[in-house]
């Protein structure tokens, strides 16, 4: 068996501009697999577009720009000739639920079906697994055919990461995921993050920093465009030498 | 103090004339809708109610309303005239339009887009008798010519005409129907690692299903409604066709025809009339259905 690098990301001088406007410039940093990886900082700070840059969503997005490496098990994500069997190991979930039109099961089973699994009870095994994986099964066992949309705001950001996670990816990336999520569903969709960074390396983009506090074991903080730090979740919060504006931020002092 | 209170000045009665002229002009389709269904109506109730055999009407495929001695009113070969340019023209145009909604929509961006748009909506303005112009002068020799076939002006003639009529109006409400599916969809199929084909035919096609759907029967619409281009393309023969090289002849051609050759008051007129009751009944009850379906459209989005 290969050694695979500890580090599942490895980011190199990444650039992201819109045409003329640059919003993200010169990142470096790198992800441990099996970690949870925070990603803080105010709006418009560059850190979606970071995101977007992992999968290369940026093919789809009109004017999206990217130069600089995001690099996969070491090897370039550019690299890789098939962009959907890249997207297929990278899961993302959006800020807002996005529940495609269709039934609960047939939203599990979307990526799946589309890569041609037919067989019934495979799926169906697929859909409770996702389900339970996602702390919803529970609530949604006796209403699988029902539509997605049917479900309120939590229960629909849970079905979009049991979504995610029928591809098995070795990543899931969640963009400010709480956002229209009700406290406790919070809580129970960070119990659920804390379980699954021992299957897959976890990006969690947020605009709570006591979450990322309670979740991330390595974060980086964020600010036009610039990463202007990172590190160990804790030494963001209490280092000795930190950057003052990564303090300010970090104790509420803006954004 | 309350004489002041009580006294009407002219921005009071300008108000209210402007308000019932307002009213007036956005009930007046109403109104319109309802005199023609009358006036159509009353001038096919002498004929239906004393000439009409609803057999011979609807099964006959002999029109032969001139004859002194015996006059024919059977519209079969006219209904089966109508249907099968209709039917050839939707086998044309619902491909095409699709296919041109989905690029629109789907592939094209910036100038192309627009330049698109724009053009598409200019198809739709060309006059139905330029079409039939075409259909005369280009479609008929080069029917002629390629299939060797005596005579161009024909089903395949005006099928293809009334398809490249109905097809502007078709792509452009497809492409309404198209965008209105969220790109939040699109952009979580792409996130799963759905190709461009895969998001289309999976989840913009069925989201826009009801619109799509709404798109196919309006064309169906407009192509039973069409006359002139029609009329000059199909030979205006009285047919059963059986194959695509035979010339056929539609009822809205038949009124525009002979309407202003009969006796008013006449069998023949009655006749011609009630060819149109039909025809209003049809097309109603097309559009309608596409509307429901359209707002149903709407319903079910609500949930999301």
């Amino acid at each position: 068996m290969v050694a695979l690098p500890a580090n599942k990301l490895e980011i190199r001088g990444l650039d992201v501009s819109y045409g003329q406007k640059r919003v993200l410039r010169d990142v470096d940093l790198d992800v441990p697999a099996n970690q949870i990886f925070g990603i803080i900082g105010p709006a418009n700070s560059g850190k979606t577009s970071f995101l977007r840059a992992l999968n290369r969503m940026d093919e789809m997005t009109s004017g999206m720009q990217v130069s600089g490496q995001v690099l996969l098990d070491g090897a370039d994500v550019r690299s890789w000739r098939n962009v959907y069997a890249l997207r297929a190991r990278i899961g993302v979930v959006f800020p807002l639920p996005v529940g495609l039109p269709m039934t609960i099961r047939q939203n599990v089973t979307f990526a799946p079906r589309m890569r041609g699994q037919k067989n019934k009870a495979r799926l169906d095994e697929l859909v409770e697994r996702c389900l339970r994986r996602a702390a919803l099964w529970e609530e949604v066992k006796d209403r699988l055919d029902s539509l997605g949309s049917m479900l309120s705001g939590g229960q629909q950001q849970r079905l979009t990461i049991a979504r995610a996670l029928s591809q098995e990816p070795d990543i899931l990336l969640l963009d400010e995921f709480s956002i229209a999520v009700d406290p406790v569903t919070t809580m129970r969709i960070e119990d659920v993050l804390k379980e699954l960074k021992q299957e897959m390396t976890i990006v969690l983009v947020t605009n709570l920093v006591q979450q990322a506090r309670r979740l991330a074991d390595r974060t980086a903080f964020f600010l036009n465009g610039e990463c202007v730090e990172v590190g160990k979740t804790e030494s963001l919060f209490h280092g000795d030498h930190r950057d003052p504006r990564t303090v300010d931020y970090v104790e509420g002092r803006f954004g | 103090m309350n004489a002041e209170f009580d006294r009407l000045d002219r921005a009071w009665y300008i108000d209210r004339i402007a308000k019932g002229l307002i009213f007036l002009c956005g009930i007046s389709a109403i109104i319109f809708i309802l005199s023609i269904f009358v006036f159509i109506f009353a001038q096919a109730f002498g004929f239906i109610t004393e000439d009409l055999d609803v057999g011979e009407f609807l099964t006959d495929p002999t029109w032969r309303p001139t004859s002194e001695s015996n006059p024919v009113y059977g519209t079969l070969a006219l209904i089966a005239g109508t249907a099968s340019v209709t039917g050839l023209a939707m086998l044309i145009s619902v491909p095409i339009s699709l296919g041109a909604a989905i690029y629109i929509s789907e592939f094209a961006t910036g100038r192309t887009k627009e330049v698109l748009k724009v053009v598409i909506e200019m198809l739709a303005a060309i006059p139905s008798v330029v079409w039939g112009f075409i259909g005369l002068t280009i479609m008929n020799p080069l029917i002629i010519q390629i299939f060797d076939v005596p005579m161009g002006l024909n089903v395949l003639n005006a099928g293809i005409i009334l398809g490249l009529m109905a097809a502007p109006i078709m792509t452009t409400i497809a492409e309404d129907a198209l965008k209105a599916v969220p790109d939040s969809y699109r952009e979580a199929a792409e996130a799963m690692g759905a190709t461009r084909w895969q998001i289309i035919r999976r989840v913009v096609l069925p989201s826009a299903r009801n619109g799509l759907t709404a798109a196919v029967l309006l064309g169906v619409g407009r192509g039973f409604g069409e006359t002139m281009a029609v009329l000059m393309a199909s030979g205006h023969s009285v047919n059963l066709p059986t194959s695509p090289f035979d010339s056929v002849r539609a009822l809205t051609a038949t009124i525009a025809a002979e309407l202003g050759e009969t006796a008013h008051g006449s069998p023949h007129f009655g006749a011609l009339f009630t060819i149109g009751v039909m025809l209003l009944l049809i097309t109603f009850a097309i559009n309608l259905t596409a509307d429901l379906i359209i707002r149903g459209g709407w319903k079910q989005r609500g949930h999301n």
